[in-house]
């Protein structure tokens, strides 16, 4: 009996120590099961952000010539009006897609976390577009904003008495062109976070809140908003941070290079391309990616900082 | 509450409704629309195309011609045929702007192979890389694990475009440039994927993996035989987001390839608008083939996906 039950314990000691977790034995077989990622991963994503700091220190054409300049490039930077202009441009993108774009679709995900019929069609229509092609959803808008009133969006206009604009040759039209067609791409993306953030708000809340007597917008600003506060920052961050990088919406809606008219629609990265890959300076183009690498960096710190006292959790 | 929805519902309330209702409306036609314009457009022919006024509804889509054909001659048409017939005129209308379009640009065909190829190896490989990884992570101890994983999770906040130009030299030194292996090769690790996997594979009791052992199961065995059919649900998820991120990528292959059979479906279609942009009809169905592989791989799994970015979205 005892000579069994300690046979056993002992097998299971036995056991327990082969199990994945327990013993050095085992350190060898998990370097092999990490290796294939960790080297790609080390080669194409870890190394290069160094690399990157490296080639910004030298004027660069990567054939022949590569002159240390030390803080050159990012002394330059700040002195080029183009990559100024871009910064700006990329601001003014930010400003305009982020706030409206987030309203959109907290108004959106609000009306469909209603009890409605045909739930499953809004939304999938509302969430169509984000799974397209940013190049081929590009081209369909090209076609859209045509310039005369051939144009999708001015027969729209047209038929409520506005006259047609030249929405992506008139500097005072293309970045709002560019504004509106991202809006409309990632709503669904937004809309489909804030209904999981709605979903999450227990309805009890609102049932007790029902009871004292409060409806409509009372219910919205004392509970969904204050509930729904760490998905809106969430998204306000990623959104930040996703429209920073805008790069294929315009280099399609504005082939040719150039930025679009005036230059209105060279955004950070448009630029970065052609510094490096119209102009072959990469030492510069290096230097503008750490630039918006910083960017990036202050944002998910503040985004960090901030999660922790400013959102209430439940 | 309950007593509530059992009473007729309350002018105010039917008023809301409608409200509801006409707002949702209003917002899907206009989500719609620009796939509306694609759409009639692919299948326009080239003077429909080139009016002072936009063809909302091109000769094609008009049912009235094949309506009259059938009154005129109703004995030889059967009940169906007036559909069946614009359908396969729509069809064809697409097929020819298509396939003119192919004659413009005769490496269309390369186009969408190449994205294909690309898209599904780099998932495949992904997926493989990934699961060994997220395994070893989940149930194996040992040294440095902490800090490798700190320095993956740190790769996530690193922009793509930082490493575009490292990456481009890397590649070019490795003598890449232009061949599949700097397509699809960066991509077949991703930190977004290790981390769900693990997640899932923590769930999994260890007692689950004495079971096995005693069964005689190895290790890797037990990660094939047991883990992964578990984590199917996980795999499809991750492999979704994979397989349309290799589908829809852009800046990576328009630099990394010169020679016109190596662009992606993406590059192909950007370089074709370029050369070729003053035909909105052939444009459109280049377009709408481009788009239709992720809408119709969209409503296939459309669960996974929305619920996918409904969790993920959440927990990062």
């Amino acid at each position: 009996m005892t000579k069994d039950e300690t046979r056993r314990i002992g097998g299971n000691e036995r056991l327990r120590a082969k199990r994945p977790g327990k013993g050095a034995l085992q350190d060898l077989g998990a370097y092999l099961y990490i290796l294939p990622a960790t080297a790609v991963l080390v080669v194409f994503h870890f190394f290069p952000a160094f690399y990157a700091a490296y080639i910004s220190l030298f004027n660069t054409n990567l054939l022949g010539r590569w002159d240390f300049v030390g803080f050159g490039n990012y002394v330059e930077m700040f002195s080029d009006p183009d990559f100024i202009k871009s910064v700006s441009n990329t601001l003014v993108y930010v400003l305009g897609t982020v706030p409206i774009g987030l309203a959109i679709a907290l108004a959106v995900a609000y009306l469909l976390n209603q009890k409605i019929r045909a739930s499953g069609f809004f939304r999938t229509s509302y969430f169509l577009p984000y799974v397209t092609p940013v190049v081929a959803i590009s081209i369909v808008w090209m076609w859209i904003y045509k310039d005369d009133s051939s144009g999708m969006l001015n027969s729209i206009i047209n038929l409520f008495g506005g006259s047609s604009q030249r929405w992506l040759l008139d500097p005072k039209w293309s970045m709002f062109a560019l504004v509106v067609m991202s809006i409309w791409r990632h709503l669904g993306y937004n809309v489909i976070i804030f209904l999981a953030g709605l979903q999450n708000i227990p309805q009890e809340y609102y049932d007790a809140a029902a009871i004292d007597g409060a409806s409509g917008w009372k219910l919205f600003s004392n509970i969904t908003w204050p509930l729904l506060s760490p998905t809106t920052y969430f998204l306000t961050i990623i959104s930040i941070i996703g429209s920073f990088q805008v790069f294929t919406q315009a280099y399609v809606l504005w082939p040719g290079g150039g930025g679009g008219p005036l230059k209105t629609t060279l955004v950070v990265v448009k630029y970065l391309y052609d510094v490096g890959w119209g102009e072959f300076r990469f030492g510069y183009a290096a230097a503008i990616g750490y630039f918006l690498f910083f960017v990036i960096f202050l944002l998910t710190l503040i985004q960090r900082k901030a999660l922790g006292n400013k959102v209430y959790y439940q | 509450m309950t007593a509530m929805k059992k009473n007729r519902p309350s002018p105010a309330s039917i008023m809301n409704k409608a409200v509801v209702y006409t707002l949702l409306v209003a917002g899907a036609i206009i989500m719609l629309l620009p796939f509306y314009y694609m759409v009639t457009t692919a299948t326009k022919t080239a003077d429909e195309t080139f009016t002072a006024e936009l063809v909302w509804v091109p000769r094609n889509w008009k049912l009235t011609e094949y309506i009259d054909a059938w009154k005129a001659d109703r004995q030889n048409a059967s009940l169906g045929l007036p559909v069946t017939g614009e359908l396969k005129k729509l069809f064809s209308t697409l097929w020819v702007n298509f396939s003119d379009a192919w004659k413009e640009d005769r490496n269309f065909p390369w186009y969408y192979m190449n994205s294909l190829i690309i898209a599904v190896t780099t998932t495949v490989l992904q997926l493989a890389t990934s699961a060994l990884a997220a395994y070893a992570f989940a149930t194996m101890k040992f040294k440095g694990k902490e800090i490798v994983f700190v320095i993956f999770l740190g790769t996530m906040m690193i922009p793509s475009q930082v490493t575009l130009v490292p990456n481009y030299v890397i590649v070019a030194k490795l003598g890449w440039i232009d061949t599949y292996k700097a397509l699809i090769i960066p991509w077949i690790a991703s930190v977004f994927s290790i981390f769900m996997m693990r997640q899932f594979f923590m769930t999994i009791p260890a007692e689950l993996w004495d079971a096995a052992q005693i069964d005689g199961c190895t290790r890797f065995e037990y990660l094939w035989r047991v883990m992964l059919p578990l984590a199917v649900p996980v795999l499809v998820t991750t492999g979704l987001f994979s397989f349309i991120s290799g589908w829809n990528t852009f800046l990576w292959p328009l630099i990394v390839t010169n020679s016109p059979r190596l662009r992606t479906i993406q590059v192909g279609l950007s370089s074709f608008n370029q050369e070729f942009g003053t035909k909105p009809n052939l444009l459109m169905a280049a377009s709408t083939t481009a788009i239709a592989p992720l809408v119709v791989l969209f409503f296939v799994a459309q669960k996974q996906f929305i619920q996918g970015i409904a969790r993920t979205g959440l927990k990062s």
